[in-house]
C-alpha cells in the first residue's frame, strides 16, 4: 500500500497551477487528499503527477454575495461545523458537515475536493445537487460555469476536463421562511452514507409551495427525487404528506447494490429517510 | 498487604503510552524491504512467470531445501494438506504468496511486485461451505476424497429414544459469517543476520515465539540454536498471530541465504486478504425438551469453512472439533448426537480467533433457549435456571469435566442488575409508542487454562499445554522471572509481578518479567486460549514458592533459625515470633558472595524453576444486552450491556475488567458489524476499513461489569482464565436482544452479523407473511 512513483508540483498561484494542469501529462489535483491519497496507496489510481493547490492563495474564502454563498473550493469541511452561511442553509450545512467522515478527515478534506471527487454518497455533492449550485471552473485559458445538474456525470466522474480546476461553488441561499432537513443512515458513525436525504421546502399557511428533495448513496450521482417532490407540492405539511413523499421516493429510485445494502434495502431507506428529513425540517 | 487482588495500574502502560515500546515496524530501520507477489484469484494453475530484469525476485523454485507446512492431527478423518511456503504450481486462495521481492524500500518492492507477470490458468473455485459440500463441487486439494478435510461424530446412542418423549423440539439453522481478528498492528517480520554467529534473529509479531522457532527450523532444516525469535511489543493478535505464517519462514530463509537483514511489514490489504481469517460456521441443531422445559437431548450438524490450508500447530480441526466437544455449554443433559465437519475452500486459511467456535455455539444454544422459552411460555431467565448445571464437578455428555462455577447465580445476579421485570414494563410502554426494545441473555462456560491433558484427546502432532517459569534472585536482591508465555496486551507483566511479590514479600519494583525471546526465556507455548494467568501464573506461583524456600534456607543459616520459622515480608526475612530479621537483599549477597557462611550443603545462588500443566478450569458468565431496533432502517442501538463474570480469584480486577470489555466489543462486532465477504468467484470484497467494519467507540455502550468469585482448586493461583469470555458471550446476548425486540413481528434472527440490511429483509418477509 505505497503509491506508484509520481511527480509533485506545489504551485503558489492560480495561474501557475492552471498552467501545470494544462502542460503536465496525467496531472491530478491534490487538495485535502482524503480520497486521492488512499486511492493512490491502493494503486487504484496512478497519476503521473500531482499539482498540490494548498499553497494557492484565495481558494478558501467564504463570501456571501446577495442571495448566494460563494465557497472557495479549498475550504475545509470543518469550516462548516459552525453556521458560517446565514439562514437555514447555514444550519443545514452544520448538520451535514458533522456527517462528513471523522474529525481528521474534516480538518484536511475540502469542499471542492469532495465535489470534484463526486462520490455519490458525499454530503456536499448532495447539497450542490439539491440546491442547484453552480460550479466555477477554471482552465488556463477559460472559465466555465457548470450547473450541478450537468456537473456530475457518473460515479467519481464529473464534467471537469483534465486541465480544469474547480475553484468555487455558488450555493443559492435558502430564504428564512424555508424549512430544511437532512437525514442519513450509515453503518457506523463517520462512514459513508448508505442513503441520505436532504429536504428544502417552503411552506405557506401550512401548504407546501416549493419542495426540493435530494438523495445520495442511491444512484451513480446525487439525485433529485421529482416524484417525491411532486407528492409534497401543494400538500398540507404533515406526517401523512411526508409518508406519501416517502412512498413516492421509494418507488421512483432504482438503487445500486453493494455489500452494505441491497437495492431493496436502499429503497426502504429512501422511504424512511424522506419522512425523517421532513420531520427534522419541522424542528 | 497482599498485592494479589489489588487493582494495580499496569506496569506496561507508561512505556506504551509514551511511545517507548517498540513494535515490529519500529525495528525495520536499516533493513531491505520485502513485498510479496500474491495471487489475484482464488484458484488457478501457475503456467509461467516472468520477472523484470535485474530484480530480486524469489519463487518456490528458488527456496532450496525447504519443506511444506503440513500440520497433523492423528485422526483417520483428517486430511493432511501440504502448503508450500510460496505457491508452486497452483494457487488456492486470493492473496496466497507466489513470490518474494526484495528492494531497498517497500515502495520499490511493490513496483517490482507489480511488474512480475504470473501466467495463471483459472480453475473453478470453491468458496462457500454450502457449495463445497455438494456432489458436483470441485475438490480443493488433490488427493482428498471430498472437501471435508476433518470431521468428527459424538453419539451417546440414546438420542432417538429420549427424543420420542419430548413435548417440544426446537430446531434451528444458524450462520455466523467470516471474520478477521483485524488487530490494529498487522503482521510483520524483521530478520537480522548476524555474520559473526551465522545466526538469524527473527523479530516477529507473534503470540508464540518458541513454537514459531520450532516450526521455522523444521521447515528450513535448521538447528533451533541458529535462530532466535523475539516478539517485540505486539499491537493486538487475538489468535491471528498464534499460527505459523508462511511469510515469516520465507523471510528467515532469505535472510539466511542472502546473509542480509530484511523486513516485511504487512499492509492492511494484505492483512485482510492473506492473514488468517476466522468463524464462517453454519450449524443445524435440534433440542428436545420435556414437559418441564428441560433439555433432554441435543442433535447437531456443524459445518466450519476452514479455508485453503491447515494452520500450524492447531490445524484446521480446531474449530469444528471444539464446536462438537463444547456445544453443550453450561446445560445439563446426557443425550447428544453431533457431527462436525471442517470444509476446505479456496479462501484464506483460518486460525483460531478469540472465542474459537464458542461465540457461535453459544449463539446456537442461547437462541434455542429463548425460542424454547417462548414455546413454554417461560421467561428467558426461568428456562435457563431450569437447565443450567448446578452440581460440581460436572461431567458433560462429551466427557469434559467442569470444575465449580456459578452458572445460576450469575444469571440471577444479571437479571437483578438489569431489573428484568421493570424492563419488561418499559418495553411494553415503548411498543405502545412504536419503539422496539429488546433484552437478550447469554449464559456460557469458558474452558480456560488448557494444559496438555485437555489438548491430548485431539491427537495433535504438536500437543501444547504446559508452561515453565525460571526464576532467579540476583546479588542485588532483584528477581528475574523468565516465562514461556508471550503476553501482548494481557497485562501479564503486572499480574505475574503481583503473584511473585506476594510470595517473596518484595515490592513490585524488585521484579522483572522476561518474555518473548527464545534466547532469554524457557520453552513455552506463548499466550492464547485464555491460558496465561492460569498456567504461566501457576508455574510462576510454584517457582516463587520454591524460591521463597531457598531464601528462607539462607535466612535460616544466617539467623540461626529453622527455615520453616522464616517469614518473608516487606523486603525482610524475619524469624516468626521474634524481632530478629535481615533484609532479603542482604541474604542475596550471602547466597552469592559469602557462601562459606552458609550451611555446607547449601547450593550457591538463589534460583528456582517450575512447570505447571493443569487439566483446565471453567470460568462462567452471564451477559445481558438491551437494544433498540429501528424497524424502518434495521439499525440496532445498544442501550446497555451488563456482564456478570466469574473468573475465580481476581489477581488484578482492573486488568480483568479491561479483558472483559475488549472481548465484549469484539463480540458486539461479531453480532452486528464485522464480516469478510467473498463473491462467488472467490474475490474478497472487504479489503479496507471502509468495508470491513470494526465498531468504534460511538457504537459501543458503557459495559457494566460485576464479579462473582468461585475459588477453584483446579488452578494453583485460584484464578480462572477469562481472555475470551467477552467475545464468547456477547454475540448471543445481542442477537437474542434483537430477536426479542422484533418478537411482535415474529422475527427470529439466525444469522450474524445482523446487519441493517439483513434485519430489514427479515422484517419485510415477516410483514409479507402476516399480510
Amino acid at each position: 500500500m505505497k503509491p506508484a512513483a509520481f511527480d509533485y508540483f506545489a504551485p503558489e498561484s492560480l495561474t501557475e497551477a492552471l498552467t501545470l494542469l494544462r502542460d503536465v501529462e496525467g496531472a491530478k489535483v491534490l487538495a485535502g487528499g482524503q480520497s486521492l491519497v488512499p486511492a493512490m496507496n491502493f494503486r487504484l489510481t496512478r497519476p503521473g503527477a500531482l499539482v498540490d493547490i494548498n499553497r494557492v492563495p484565495g481558494l478558501d474564502s467564504i463570501t456571501i454575495d446577495g442571495d448566494e454563498a460563494q465557497i472557495g473550493a479549498l475550504t475545509r469541511h470543518r469550516a462548516f461545523e459552525q453556521p458560517v452561511v446565514p439562514g437555514p442553509l447555514g444550519r443545514l450545512m452544520v448538520d451535514m458537515a458533522h456527517h462528513v467522515g471523522h474529525l481528521p478527515i474534516r480538518v484536511r478534506g475540502t469542499f471542492g475536493g469532495s465535489l470534484a471527487h463526486a462520490d455519490p454518497a458525499a454530503e456536499w455533492c448532495l447539497l450542490a445537487r439539491t440546491l442547484d449550485a453552480t460550479m466555477i471552473v477554471r482552465g488556463a485559458d477559460q472559465e466555465r460555469r457548470i450547473p450541478a445538474s450537468e456537473f456530475f456525470s457518473t460515479m467519481f466522474t464529473t464534467a471537469l476536463e483534465d486541465d480544469e480546476l474547480l475553484t468555487e461553488v455558488r450555493l443559492p441561499l435558502v430564504g428564512d421562511g424555508h424549512l430544511v432537513g437532512f437525514s442519513e443512515f450509515s453503518r457506523r458513525v463517520g462512514d459513508f452514507a448508505l442513503v441520505m436525504i436532504a429536504v428544502v421546502v417552503e411552506v405557506r399557511d401550512g401548504t407546501v409551495t416549493e419542495a426540493r428533495i435530494g438523495a445520495g448513496g442511491v444512484s451513480d450521482i446525487p439525485l433529485r427525487l421529482s416524484s417525491a417532490e411532486a407528492a409534497l407540492q401543494g400538500g398540507t405539511w404533515d406526517s401523512a404528506l411526508w409518508a406519501g413523499a416517502g412512498e413516492a421516493g421509494r418507488a421512483e429510485v432504482e438503487p445500486f447494490e453493494d455489500i452494505h445494502g441491497s437495492t431493496e434495502y436502499r429503497r426502504d431507506l429512501v422511504g424512511a429517510l424522506i419522512q425523517r428529513a421532513c420531520r427534522q425540517a419541522t424542528g | 498487604m497482599s498485592l494479589v487482588g489489588a487493582s494495580i495500574r499496569r506496569l506496561e502502560d507508561p512505556d506504551l503510552l509514551t511511545g517507548r515500546k517498540r513494535f515490529i515496524a519500529d525495528l525495520a530501520a536499516g533493513c531491505d524491504a520485502v513485498a510479496f507477489v500474491r495471487s489475484p484469484v482464488a484458484a488457478a494453475r501457475i503456467v509461467g512467470m516472468e520477472r523484470p530484469n535485474g530484480a530480486s525476485v524469489f519463487t518456490a523454485n528458488d527456496l532450496s531445501g525447504v519443506g511444506s507446512i503440513e500440520p497433523i492431527l492423528y485422526r483417520p478423518d483428517y486430511f493432511r494438506a501440504r502448503q508450500p511456503l510460496l505457491a508452486l504450481d497452483r494457487v488456492n486462495y486470493l492473496g496466497e504468496p507466489i513470490a518474494a521481492v526484495i528492494a531497498p524500500t517497500r515502495r520499490e518492492a511493490e513496483d517490482v511486485a507489480d511488474a512480475v507477470f504470473v501466467d495463471l490458468e483459472l480453475v473453478e473455485p470453491v468458496v462457500h461451505s454450502s457449495g463445497a459440500l455438494t456432489d458436483h463441487s470441485p475438490i480443493v486439494h488433490q488427493g482428498a476424497e471430498s472437501n471435508v478435510v476433518v470431521s468428527g461424530v459424538i453419539d451417546t446412542g440414546n438420542v432417538d429414544v429420549v427424543s420420542v418423549s419430548a413435548v417440544e423440539q426446537v430446531e434451528l439453522d444458524l450462520t455466523c459469517h467470516r471474520q478477521s481478528a483485524s488487530p490494529i498492528e498487522t503482521r510483520g517480520a524483521v530478520a537480522r543476520y548476524d555474520m559473526e554467529a551465522a545466526k538469524v534473529t527473527l523479530y516477529a509479531s507473534t503470540q508464540m515465539p518458541h513454537v514459531l522457532r520450532t516450526a521455522i527450523c523444521d521447515l528450513l532444516n535448521m538447528q533451533e540454536a541458529d535462530l532466535r525469535v523475539v516478539a517485540p511489543a505486539v499491537g493486538g493478535a487475538f489468535g491471528q498471530k498464534m499460527c505459523l505464517p508462511a511469510e515469516y519462514a520465507v523471510i528467515v530463509w532469505l535472510s539466511r541465504h542472502l546473509r542480509r537483514s530484511l523486513a516485511w511489514i504487512e499492509d492492511r490489504r494484505e492483512n485482510f486478504t492473506s492473514s488468517f481469517h476466522s468463524r464462517d460456521h453454519r450449524y443445524w441443531i435440534r433440542g428436545s425438551f420435556d414437559g418441564d422445559a428441560r433439555l433432554v437431548a441435543l442433535e447437531g450438524d456443524l459445518v466450519a469453512n476452514v479455508g485453503a490450508y491447515s494452520c500450524y500447530p492447531v490445524t484446521w480441526g480446531v474449530e469444528p472439533l471444539m464446536a462438537m466437544a463444547e456445544l453443550p455449554g453450561p446445560y445439563d443433559f446426557q443425550s447428544y448426537r453431533v457431527r462436525a465437519r471442517g470444509v476446505s475452500t479456496n479462501t484464506c486459511p483460518m486460525s483460531p480467533y478469540r472465542g474459537v467456535s464458542r461465540p457461535v455455539l453459544t449463539l446456537a444454544m442461547e437462541r434455542m433457549m429463548d425460542i424454547a422459552a417462548e414455546r413454554f411460555g417461560l421467561d428467558p431467565v426461568e428456562i435457563r435456571r431450569r437447565n443450567l448445571i448446578t452440581q460440581f464437578p460436572y461431567r458433560s455428555t462429551t466427557g469434559i469435566v467442569y470444575d465449580e462455577g456459578s452458572y445460576v447465580a450469575s444469571l440471577e445476579k444479571a437479571a437483578e442488575v438489569v431489573d428484568f421485570d421493570s424492563f419488561r414494563r418499559r418495553q411494553a410502554e415503548a411498543r405502545d409508542d412504536g419503539r422496539f426494545l429488546g433484552i437478550g441473555f447469554s449464559v456460557f462456560s469458558e474452558r480456560t487454562g488448557y494444559g496438555t491433558p485437555a489438548f491430548a484427546p485431539r491427537n495433535m502432532a504438536v500437543t501444547p499445554g504446559y508452561e515453565t517459569v525460571e526464576m532467579a534472585m540476583d546479588p542485588s536482591g532483584g528477581v528475574e522471572v523468565r516465562i514461556g508465555a508471550s503476553p501482548h496486551g494481557q497485562g501479564l507483566v503486572t499480574t505475574l509481578s503481583q503473584v511473585v511479590a506476594d510470595e517473596l514479600g518484595l515490592p513490585l519494583k524488585s521484579i522483572r518479567i522476561v518474555h518473548g525471546d527464545t534466547d532469554r526465556s524457557p520453552y513455552g507455548w506463548g499466550t492464547f486460549a485464555s491460558r496465561s494467568m492460569v498456567i504461566s501464573g501457576g508455574a510462576t506461583k510454584l517457582a516463587a514458592g520454591r524460591l521463597r524456600d531457598a531464601i528462607a534456607a539462607v535466612a535460616g543459616d544466617i539467623l540461626e533459625a529453622a527455615p520453616e520459622d522464616i517469614r518473608l515480608a516487606e523486603g525482610r526475612a524475619v524469624v516468626r515470633g521474634t524481632d530478629r530479621g535481615v533484609e532479603i537483599s542482604e541474604l542475596a549477597r550471602h547466597a552469592y558472595h559469602h557462601t562459606p557462611k552458609l550451611a555446607s550443603d547449601r547450593e550457591p545462588g538463589l534460583r528456582a524453576n517450575a512447570s505447571y500443566d493443569p487439566a483446565g478450569t471453567f470460568s462462567n458468565a452471564c451477559h445481558v444486552a438491551i437494544v433498540e431496533v429501528d424497524i424502518e432502517t434495521g439499525g440496532v442501538r445498544l442501550d446497555r450491556f451488563v456482564v456478570v463474570e466469574d473468573a475465580g480469584l481476581l489477581i488484578n480486577p482492573v486488568i480483568v475488567d479491561g479483558q472483559i470489555a475488549g472481548g465484549v466489543v469484539q463480540g458486539i462486532a461479531n453480532a452486528l458489524y464485522e464480516e469478510v465477504v467473498y463473491d462467488e468467484a472467490g474475490n474478497i470484497l472487504t479489503t479496507t476499513l471502509f468495508d470491513y467494519l470494526p465498531p468504534t467507540a460511538s457504537e459501543i455502550p458503557p459495559i457494566e461489569i460485576h464479579h462473582l468469585e468461585t475459588i477453584t482448586d483446579a488452578s494453583v493461583t485460584g484464578a480462572k482464565g477469562l481472555g475470551e469470555g467477552g467475545t464468547i458471550g456477547a454475540p448471543a446476548a445481542v442477537i437474542n436482544a434483537v430477536s426479542d425486540a422484533l418478537r411482535p413481528l415474529g422475527v427470529q434472527v439466525m444469522e450474524m452479523p445482523a446487519t441493517p440490511d439483513r434485519i430489514r429483509r427479515l422484517i419485510r418477509e415477516a410483514i409479507k407473511e402476516t399480510a
